[in-house]
């Protein structure tokens, strides 16, 4: 308990670290002014979507393997923060393309593959409702998991492949695209606090996993005395 | 600053769902604590053994 209170306490300092970085470390935008500031929210939150989402592609894929609990309780862990990132994602994005764009949404290659990745998660984890059965429930979900893992590599490659609404990628773009230096310093220390973040709330919520395996066996146990 | 409430609502918006996230999660571990604590002790000390069964 102390050790999650230390955890968190560190994640709120590093969050605020990188909210003072983005509001006074950054400069303006010559063409966008202040409102692309967002970016220092938006652009890592969908990173770190992607990384929860990965590591919940490698423990479905670890589980159908080896068919160990601990690997879906990760896996289901992993979807929902990686839920919880993708839903900030497509939070801010229309705030800052509003006065940018002067559209809340367009269905672009980029816009739309993130709005599908985040339907696909929010079906893994209703499929997972539906099942009773753990075992059962578990190599479901896991194979759904590993099919909705597909659009990622989509997302990541949409403004790549084709050309779209959504701005062109600031690291690992074409030649002369990207930030300013101090920008992109920004934005990859703005990335820290997600990470910590993301690893907070998976491990709180993958203890609250196999809190619920415990119970359950516990409940058997009393079932069957 | 213009479209600074935009700015301030994003970044509110965004930390309200983690939080919000949290405490879910939190509250949700807590009260499946006290049903694993309140199933091990009825376990422990089942209703059917009291010293004044079946008197």
């Amino acid at each position: 308990m102390a050790k999650s209170a230390l955890g968190a306490a560190v994640v709120v300092l590093l969050m605020a670290a990188a909210a003072y970085a983005a509001f006074f470390i950054a400069p303006t935008d010559t063409r966008q002014g202040e409102i692309y500031r967002i970016i220092f929210l938006h652009v890592p939150s969908a990173w770190t979507g992607l990384v929860a989402f990965f590591i919940c592609f490698v423990a479905n894929i670890a589980y159908v393997l080896r068919r160990a609990p601990q690997w879906d309780w990760l896996g289901v862990s992993a979807a929902e923060v990686g839920l919880a990132f993708t839903s900030v994602v497509l939070i801010s994005g229309p705030i800052w393309a509003h006065p940018v764009w002067g559209i809340w949404w367009t269905w672009d290659a980029r816009l739309t593959s993130t709005f599908v990745l985040w339907l696909l998660y929010v079906a893994y984890l209703m499929l997972r409702t539906l099942v009773e059965e753990p075992d059962r429930r578990a190599l479901l979900s896991a194979l759904f998991g590993i099919f909705a893992f597909i659009d990622v590599p989509l997302v990541f490659g949409s403004i790549r492949w084709w050309r779209t609404q959504h701005p062109q990628p600031v690291i690992m773009g074409e030649p002369g695209a990207g930030l300013d230096p101090t920008m992109l310093k920004v934005l990859l220390f703005s990335w820290l606090p997600m990470l910590a973040l993301m690893t907070l709330l998976i491990m709180t919520r993958y203890r609250l996993e196999a809190m619920r395996s415990d119970l359950d066996l516990v409940r058997r146990e009393a079932e069957a005395g | 600053m213009k479209n600074l409430n935009s700015i301030f609502a994003a970044y509110l918006i965004a930390w309200g769902i983690f939080f919000v996230y949290y405490v879910t999660v939190a509250r949700r571990a807590a009260a499946l604590r006290e049903d694993l604590e309140r199933l091990k002790n009825s376990l422990k000390n089942p209703p059917n053994s009291s010293p004044n069964r079946g008197q």
